[in-house]
């Protein structure tokens, strides 16, 4: 197997088209798992952990050009694929605290300190923590060859398929291009214990007022991560019927209930050994309610902070 | 295809050859007969195999050898100075905090890691304000961080008081 470690992005780009056969590995936390159980032999191994403008995360102010995902004139967040779990705890908490969530519950402690969420978009599994959270921000994955350049693909566009994602052969995940939270965001998972499980089901949400608009994000219960638009119409238009989004007044009874029930009609979960199909719709629709109760909660507690 | 390579481990310079596919792990115990890590399972569940990479704890079985580069690897032995044993040591032995004492260089690894984490203000999925800029390892926060290492023998109860008497002694404790 060779051993391939570029030191620049241009030559990661250069490696990537040259050896088809080349695995690209980060935080290894994937990988690793599949090399030390002969599941993959790969021809050789393409190491991004020298490459440094993977390691890094910027802001870009909203004027600047991301377009559809920015809130208005919002800032985002340029996430370069490499940066490790526990640097977006660390460092973004206040801006991109939904991902901070999930990031807090990924693996263990050192799955953490290794795991980018790079590596979590390029294996693209259904259960990834990462996925609810950029789906529910209106992320934006920015991904580049030496041939073509560069492409940007919104988080909901990029799961194809049960751990199949966007990517060309020849491309690689630069960085991931999350709006900065202008309002609460929330993620739940339920797992059978609290460490180093994964996920039986996950949901994301984050309340955007500056557009009026809900964000969802669903993971572990269909074949990719997915969004659930019906849901995030309704809860969105029934806030703004009864005037909520200025009033910041309670919401009305049963509103997250219904919600939840959506959220939960979006999804199209299986049977298997980590839950049947019923529990994994049942516990989004609980999460839901909750996350979105939770999520009012601080929107309200905001204007208290305000004034 | 071997890679020569040089691992500097608990102070040591080690030169050597590895085939590319070698772990950190593998490497140590195997090609340097450094047992401390141990292999519980070999795919980052079990925590046994940690070790502090320029200070950061990692599972060693998930880390291949030709990517450590220049990164001071740290054992349970190098926490040791000069065949003194490290305060986390002598708490493990004075609580008891272990039955067979496989899991035990991994947790003592993984604890030297939290309070270096604490004192930088990480916080966890248990850190009431996650804005704050010191943790204090309180026993909730102290069975989360240390959620990454298993224990077979179920020494969890002694272990948590280990690592608070260190913690507190270390002022990230009240
Ligand atoms: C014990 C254990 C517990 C875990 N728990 C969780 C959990 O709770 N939640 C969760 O979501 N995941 C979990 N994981 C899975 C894993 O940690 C995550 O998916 C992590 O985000 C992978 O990141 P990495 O950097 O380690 O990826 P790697 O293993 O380095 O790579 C993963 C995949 O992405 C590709 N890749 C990486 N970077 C790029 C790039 N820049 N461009 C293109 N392709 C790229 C690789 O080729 C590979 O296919 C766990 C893993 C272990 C071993
Ligand atoms: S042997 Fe590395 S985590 Fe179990
Ligand atoms: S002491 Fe036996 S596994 Fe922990």
């Amino acid at each position: 197997m060779d051993f391939l470690q570029p030191t620049s992005w241009a030559d990661a780009l250069a490696v990537r088209a040259e050896r088809s056969d080349a695995v690209p590995i980060a935080g290894g936390t994937d990988v690793m798992v599949d090399l030390n159980f002969d599941r993959r032999r790969p021809g050789a191994l393409l190491d991004l952990g020298r490459v440094p403008e993977l390691r890094e995360w910027t802001v870009e102010d909203g004027t600047g050009g991301v377009g559809a995902t920015g809130g208005v004139g919002g800032s985002t967040v340029r996430l370069g694929a490499g940066v490790p779990y526990s640097r977006i705890i660390d460092d973004l908490g206040a801006r991109l605290p939904g991902l901070a969530m999930a990031a807090r519950t990924v693996g263990s402690p050192q799955i953490r300190i290794r795991g980018t969420v790079g590596g979590n978009l390029g294996s693209a599994s259904p259960a990834g923590d990462a996925h609810p959270p950029l789906l529910a921000a209106g992320a934006v994955v920015e991904v580049e060859s030496a041939a073509r350049g560069v492409r940007r693909i919104p988080a909901a566009e990029f799961f194809t398929g049960v751990k199949r994602n966007a990517l060309e052969p020849d491309e690689l995940i630069a960085a991931v291009l999350v709006p900065e939270a202008v309002g609460p965001q929330q993620f739940c998972k339920v797992g059978t214990r609290n460490a180093m499980v994964i996920a039986v089901s996950a949901f994301a949400c984050a309340l955007h007022p500056d557009r009026r608009a809900v964000g969802t994000g669903i993971g572990s219960a269909a074949p990719t991560p997915r969004r659930a638009p019906e849901a995030e119409e309704f809860l969105a238009g029934e806030l703004e019927s009864a005037g909520l989004w200025e009033s910041r007044g309670d919401l009305p009874d049963g509103l997250a209930r219904a919600f939840g029930e959506r959220v939960a009609a979006a999804a199209s979960p299986i049977d298997d050994v980590r839950g049947s199909a019923a529990y994994r719709r049942h516990s989004l629709a609980v999460m839901a309610r909750r996350s979105v109760t939770w999520a009012w909660a601080e929107y309200q507690q905001d204007l208290r902070k305000a004034a | 295809m071997d890679s020569q390579i040089t691992l500097r481990v608990d102070g040591a310079a080690h030169p050597l050859a590895v085939d590319t596919r070698t772990t950190l792990l593998d490497a140590l115990r195997e090609r340097l007969r450094i047992t401390s890590p141990k292999k519980g399972c070999d795919h980052g569940q079990c925590g046994a195999c940690t070790v502090l990479l320029d200070g950061r704890r990692v599972n060693s079985c998930l880390v291949l050898a030709v990517t450590v580069g220049d990164a001071e690897v740290t054992t349970s032995d190098g926490l040791a100075v000069d065949d003194v044993p490290h305060a986390l040591h002598r708490s493990f032995v004075e609580h008891d905090a272990f039955q067979c004492g496989y899991c035990t260089p991994g947790q003592v690894c993984s604890a030297a890691g939290i309070l270096a984490e604490a004192r930088a203000g990480w916080p966890s999925a248990v850190t009431p304000d996650v804005a704050a800029d010191t943790v204090e390892l309180t026993d909730d926060e102290i069975r989360e961080r240390m959620s990454g290492n298993l224990c077979r023998c179920a020494a969890y109860a002694n272990i948590v008081p280990a690592v608070a008497d260190v913690a507190r002694a270390e002022g990230v404790r009240r």
